[in-house]
């Protein structure tokens, strides 16, 4: 019964803190309030018995992402009190999205269930597995090493080529129509 | 009254994820495009790592007290997911900088009243 109330508070803050993030239009508070809504996220991912997680979301998505963040922040300028914009159709949408997950998260079952069909039918093998067979102690590490070590594979040429990206979009200096239109701009002040 | 609060997950995955989505469609600055992206991937995340909680169960670090564990399956995935999300928000932040260089402004309407003068 712990174990719920902490959960129900922690998610409850991580709402307060998106409403938080949605309201205000300072960017550096933007920057502090995502910091603070990944520290959320990994108090609840100990909280929930993930703490493999827990240590990559406190690692890279609360200490990497948000030193990224406020790099970005210092050269960028400051947000302007500017109205939303299409209010209208993403009321709409937000609406039509929220129903249509009401009527699957009916379905599904509650939280913490031992008998929910997703325990049921690989991870009894993985778990007797990773005892008799691997000798690894923990789970997590085996599935991420040795059963899906190609998915490991996969995610590292993802962050290989997001890493290019990221160093091509920095370095270039093209002089394409936009850069040709600011310097018009310049000229005519 | 005792079932919401094994439901609150789910619903807050729900909010969550409406959320983000509205703050990328009705917000004009492209940084909090970037972050409502973010809050977008971790509603997902959350709701992943709820599936797999067991209760009474313990974390899947195999000792001789525990006899639950939790899933680690959805762990495993969320692992990576969580990787390839500060990623993309790195190649989000890149690309707002360019613009930014291009432009020297982020507000969506000021861009495009810019491109439209410059079109003339």
């Amino acid at each position: 019964m712990n174990f719920l109330l902490i959960n129900f508070f922690l998610i409850s803050l991580l709402l307060v803190t998106t409403f938080f993030i949605f309201k205000t239009t300072s960017l550096i508070s933007i920057v502090a309030l995502t910091g603070a809504f990944t520290l959320l996220c990994s108090a609840i991912y100990v909280n929930l018995d993930a703490v493999d997680v827990a240590f990559t979301e406190a690692a890279v998505g609360s200490g990497i992402s948000t030193i990224l963040m406020v790099m970005a922040a210092a050269k960028l300028p400051e947000g302007k009190k500017n109205k939303l914009i299409n209010l209208f159709p993403s009321i709409i949408l937000a609406v039509a999205i929220s129903l249509i997950l009401i009527i699957i998260i009916a379905n599904l079952p509650l939280l913490g269930d031992p008998n929910a069909p997703i325990h049921l039918h690989v991870v009894p093998e993985y778990l007797k597995e990773s005892k008799d067979f691997f000798h690894i102690p923990n789970v997590v590490t085996n599935i991420l090493a040795s059963y899906r070590g190609f998915d490991t594979l996969g995610e590292t040429i993802v962050i290989f080529t997001a890493g290019l990206g990221v160093i091509a979009l920095l370095t270039s200096n093209t002089l394409n129509r936009k850069t040709n239109f600011k310097k018009n701009k310049k000229n005519e002040r | 009254m005792s079932n919401f609060i094994y439901f609150w997950n789910h619903f807050a995955f729900i909010l969550l994820m409406v959320g983000g989505l509205f703050i990328i469609i009705t917000s004009q600055n492209y940084l909090k495009k970037v972050v409502g992206l973010a809050i977008f991937q971790t509603a997902v995340f959350v709701f992943f790592v709820s599936l797999a909680k067991v209760l009474d169960g313990t974390a899947p670090i195999l000792t001789k007290m525990a006899n639950a564990y939790s899933n680690p399956l959805p762990h495993v995935l969320i692992l990576t997911a969580i990787v390839v999300g500060v990623a993309t928000s790195a190649l989000g932040l890149a690309l707002v900088l360019q613009i930014y260089k291009n432009y020297e402004t982020i507000e969506e309407k000021e861009i495009e009243s810019l491109e439209l003068k410059s079109d003339k």
